[in-house]
């Protein structure tokens, strides 16, 4: 446990002190949001509903990858093998798995209101929608890592990430995409429940996988 | 080895021929729109059942070359995988034909559909992992490890997703299921062996691929 909490500690501080990355993932946002501003609302005012919902999860879907891809590249493997002899791998990976989430959490709901500054907000239930998004910050944080750090030990790190992360993601953003629309419509909560059993169960899968098969991912 | 396993692999060959011959001019019920087409049954639906047991096998494998380290088991993971994407294709295939002359049109929206699509995207994800790696330990257990990760995502899409939406595949979205009126008893004597011949089949071609593979890479480490 206090092994954790240092880990964790130092993901922060190492975060707090090159701010230039994480200013650049909110910079990835604004103009990802600007270019969908541009092209969708100013040209033609063409955003129905799930068209604005599906353009939201694709920007959180690229800004993901890219926030989560550096989370095992960045330490040299020096580094990593001082981690290895003075941590269990399992320390390392709910270290991890949380600063993801938090990082996680903050770009989407950052993104979020961004995104609705510029396009708009037609959402009808916002705590639900933000629950949908708390769930997919969940979720993308659970396979993501993982993914992350297999693509890592290959030379091809960029491209291998978004091969193998898409095809996985896909259930779960079907689900969140489908909870988000219901929360956009306004929909009583009971109509949502099972979406929500679902990504839950989806969530705890994927992070309970990630804890299990990370000792022998850290092996290599 | 070599001896001892054969009556598995007789019985799947003579399942299938006995499928073929049966299921094309067998008896069948007379349905509208299905009409002669429910003989594809014999083969769509079993393919995947294969398609699903070479997937379990290989998720198996994996996990086992995580705990022991055994290249074999690897090499057994591979091809198992391999051969399950080759059932998937003919499924898909099979199901696009039967889509154009049931519901008028090969790849209709459908979420079995798209979870096939994903689980194919997903397996080709694995060979290419596959293909990044020079080192074959590391090759192993890093493709190990994605497929056990892969298995686990693919199976929540196949099965929960289409019950909570609608579909055109019998058995989901309010849809009856197979066996409920449109199967009639002589139809069950051919569909179960088609399961069983297919599965066994299967599981046989892994087998020969396995040990192709194993003798490839003897050769290559000597």
């Amino acid at each position: 446990m206090k092994d954790i909490l240092a880990l964790l500690g130092k993901e922060l501080t190492l975060e707090w002190r090159n701010k230039y990355a994480f200013n650049g993932m909110i910079l990835y946002l604004v103009s990802t949001v600007f270019i969908c501003y541009l092209s969708f609302r100013i040209k033609s005012n063409a955003l129905s509903p799930p068209v604005w919902n599906t353009l939201f999860w694709i920007i959180i879907l690229f800004t993901a990858i890219n926030a989560i891809s550096k989370s095992f590249s960045q330490e040299s493997k020096n580094r990593q093998g001082y981690y290895y002899s003075l941590v269990s791998p399992e320390a390392v990976i709910l270290s991890k798995l949380l600063y993801n989430f938090i990082l996680m959490l903050i770009l989407t709901f950052i993104g979020f209101g961004i995104y609705t500054l510029f396009l708009l907000n037609p959402v009808q239930d916002i705590p639900l929608y933000l629950l949908s998004l708390a769930l997919g910050a969940l979720g993308f944080t659970g396979v993501l890592t993982l993914v992350a750090g297999i693509a890592s030990k290959a030379e091809n790190t960029g491209s291998l990430m978004a091969l193998l992360s898409f095809p996985i993601i896909i259930p779960m953003l079907l689900m969140l995409m489908r909870l988000s629309k219901n929360a956009m419509d306004g929909l009583a909560f009971s109509v949502s429940r099972d979406e929500i059993m679902t990504l839950v169960g989806i969530d705890v899968i994927v992070i309970a996988l990630s804890f299990i098969l990370f000792p022998y991912l850290w092996k290599s | 080895m070599t001896l001892k396993n054969t009556w598995w692999k007789a019985l799947g060959a003579l399942l299938l021929i006995y499928v073929s011959i049966a299921g094309l001019i067998g008896e069948v019920p007379r349905l509208p729109i299905l009409n002669e087409t429910i003989r594809n049954t014999y083969f769509h639906v079993p393919l995947w059942f294969g398609m699903m047991t070479l997937m379990t096998v290989s998720m198996v494998k994996s996990f086992q070359y995580l705990r022991k380290g055994d290249i074999d088991l690897d090499h057994s993971a591979f091809s198992h995988a391999h051969v399950a994407l080759l059932f998937g294709v003919l499924g898909f295939v099979s199901g696009a034909v039967w889509g154009n002359y049931t519901w008028g049109s090969p790849l209709p929206i459908d979420p079995k559909i798209i979870a096939v699509e994903v689980g194919m995207l997903i397996y080709s994800a694995y060979f290419i992992l596959r293909g990044s790696f020079e080192d074959e330990q590391k090759k192993a257990r890093l493709s190990a490890i994605f497929n056990i990760f892969a298995y686990a995502a693919f199976m929540p899409l196949v099965w929960i997703l289409p019950r909570v939406t609608e579909s055109l595949h019998p058995g989901n979205g309010g849809n009856p299921a197979f066996g409920k009126y449109d199967m009639d008893n002589l139809m069950k004597l051919v569909f179960y062996p088609a399961v069983i011949g297919w599965i066994l089949i299967g599981l046989w071609i892994s087998n020969l691929k396995q040990r192709i593979q194993k003798l490839v890479y003897d050769k290559q480490n000597t």
